[in-house]
């Protein structure tokens, strides 16, 4: 393994998580999470992931992964399968974040969603002075070839869970890569969530 | 095309190939039709060296023309296997039988069937995926391995990979069933029933009596042909002929006049010498048999209580075994919770693509196995 500094959004979700846990990281990417998980927590861990590169990382660090779009739900799983599902830093790229999220929250007993948070200061300063699509650090892709489909704030998404009686447990919120308490609507780069029905 | 008899057992050049001879009366194999089958002998290869604690045999599957030799000059899976490669025989003792039903050395329709002393022909009994299976689990038996590391096989390999998976489950840490099916779908039966046809068609099959005399050559070219197709993609067909006209084009209308036929006829000639057209029946009717939901009809049920491990691949431009099968094996392992990889490989070689697109194959072979080896490979356990 590399000695990469694990990033702040990892170490806080490594701190929701219990030992041994049973989860399905959804939109795994190369595994980096999900291998510290392992390697941390002893978790029993499966991934989903649509990109091949990504499958082909992943085994090389040895994970379990399936080749699959999350659109296409998650119906072979029976309700309440995982201790954990993480959706982190994938719920503003599936087509569908309303059912990915609802399939989510029925095959895991607590969800963890990671996203950008698309209103952050910067971003409102790019859109209101220079009246252009905001490119920062955080959210660095350019209008034609960003992954992104969905831009969500943070307190969209708190509204969005109180429209669908979703209960937040924990949230922590992250900037140049600390953790932050204040205005993190207006201040902060990532939103973590844990999530229950 | 010369006429040619078929010959089988001894005839194999390589001087690798091994036997075991098992299922003496009374203690002949019974298959599951209910019938016996024995003595049954079966060719075998291995490559690389069985380690003291026996755990590190990897038994590989063939598919409908292969047979053991699988690896060395001309091994039909010669890229995956070999010291450095996806099937390192360096760490691993790598095992490869012919099939029973089959002809390049193990017990088939052209075998000599001792109570008459003359060739089985149709008098062979009908074979299945699963007894393949069990007659490789007693080569396995004969080697003194109780756990093979891993099974693995592309096509009807992959079919004896999940048969495998089943009937023998306590007995491999992992396996790797590559473009392959749950069960035959009637496209796939179909096509497989054109060469049949084509055979059977061929007035020298004479009902599959024809070992004294010509073989039906034709016709099991022409079945080769068939299948040849059905192995490409477009792209790939595209690719390698496009619709470039053969250079020594015959000038009377109807030989062979562009390269695809060409290659096709030369895939179809050659394969005459080195197949039996009894042994191609059987085993394409093994095949269309198998569905290893038998019997069950909960797909969640098929490998509950696997603890194997299961690495499941396919190819992109693969319409022959599409990649929405292997997702269904995936679902299956799912259900039964089976600690499973799967990977759609992208590639242009349609069905082929498992014997050609080895090197992001190798990979995940390697890693895969390292993996079902070690335990979690590159993380600390």
């Amino acid at each position: 393994m590399k000695q990469a500094p694990v990033k702040a959004e990892h170490k806080i979700i490594l701190n929701w998580i219990n030992k041994d846990a049973s989860l399905l990281d959804l939109g795994c990417g190369d595994g980096e999470l999900l291998a510290l998980l392992i390697n941390e927590r002893q978790v029993h861990a499966q991934g989903i992931e649509l990109n091949e590169n990504s499958i082909h990382r992943c085994v090389a660090q040895g994970l379990s992964v399936f080749q699959q779009d999350i659109d296409t739900g998650l119906s072979e799983y029976a309700d309440n399968s995982f201790d954990y599902v993480i959706l982190n830093q994938t719920l503003q790229q599936v087509k569908k974040p309303d059912f990915a999220l609802k399939e989510a929250l029925r095959v895991g007993k607590k969800v963890i969603v990671g996203f950008p948070n698309f209103v952050q200061a910067s971003a409102r300063f790019q859109i209101f002075f220079k009246g252009r699509v905001p490119v920062t650090k955080a959210l660095p892709y350019e209008w034609y070839d960003t992954p992104n489909l969905h831009f969500l704030g943070i307190a969209d998404f708190k509204d969005y869970c109180k429209k669908r009686n979703i209960q937040i447990e924990k949230s922590a919120f992250i900037r140049k890569n600390s953790r932050i308490k204040l205005f993190p609507n207006l201040f902060a780069e990532i939103g973590l969530f844990v999530c229950s029905h | 095309m010369e006429d040619q008899k078929f010959v089988t057992v001894n005839k194999l050049e390589n001087s690798e190939i091994q036997t075991f001879t098992f299922g003496y009366p009374p203690a002949e194999l019974i298959l599951e039709s209910g019938e016996k089958l024995g003595p049954i002998t079966l060719a075998f290869e291995t490559y690389g060296e069985l380690i003291a604690q026996k755990s590190n045999a990897i038994l590989v599957l063939h598919a409908l023309s292969g047979d053991a030799h699988a690896a060395g000059a001309d091994g039909w899976w010669d890229s995956l296997i070999g010291p450095g490669k996806g099937l390192d025989t360096n760490k691993y003792f790598v095992i490869c039988s012919n099939v029973i039903g089959g002809c390049r050395g193990s017990t088939g329709p052209s075998s000599i069937n001792p109570k008459t002393c003359k060739p089985y022909s149709t008098d062979f009994p009908i074979v299945s995926i699963g007894d393949m299976v069990n007659a490789q689990a007693r080569l396995i038996d004969h080697l003194g391995i109780e756990k093979l590391l891993a099974v693995i096989g592309g096509s009807m390999g992959g079919m004896q990979a999940l048969q495998w998976m089943v009937s023998y489950p306590e007995r491999i840490q992992s396996a790797i069933p590559i473009a392959t099916t749950l069960k035959h779908t009637p496209q796939q039966i179909a096509f497989n029933e054109v060469g049949r046809q084509a055979i059977m068609a061929d007035p020298d099959w004479k009902n599959g009596h024809y070992y004294s005399s010509k073989v039906p050559a034709k016709g099991l070219a022409v079945a080769r042909m068939i299948g040849h197709i059905t192995y490409m993609s477009d792209a790939s067909m595209a690719e390698k002929f496009g619709r470039r006209l053969k250079e020594d084009k015959e000038p009377f209308k109807f030989g062979a006049e562009f390269e695809v036929e060409g290659y096709l006829h030369y895939r179809g000639d050659n394969f005459v010498k080195r197949f039996d057209a009894n042994s191609y029946l059987y085993i394409t009717k093994a095949i269309d048999y198998f569905n290893i939901l038998n019997g069950n009809k909960n797909l969640g049920n098929i490998f509950r209580g696997l603890k194997a491990k299961v690495l499941v691949i396919s190819f992109k431009s693969d319409w022959l075994y599409p990649s929405y099968q292997s997702q269904e094996i995936v679902k299956a392992c799912k259900l039964a919770e089976v600690d499973t990889t799967y990977c759609e490989i992208n590639s242009t070689y349609g069905h082929d693509a498992f014997l050609l697109e080895t090197e992001q194959e190798t990979q995940l072979i390697k890693h895969f196995l390292n993996t079902a080896s070690n335990g979690h490979n590159g993380v600390k356990q």
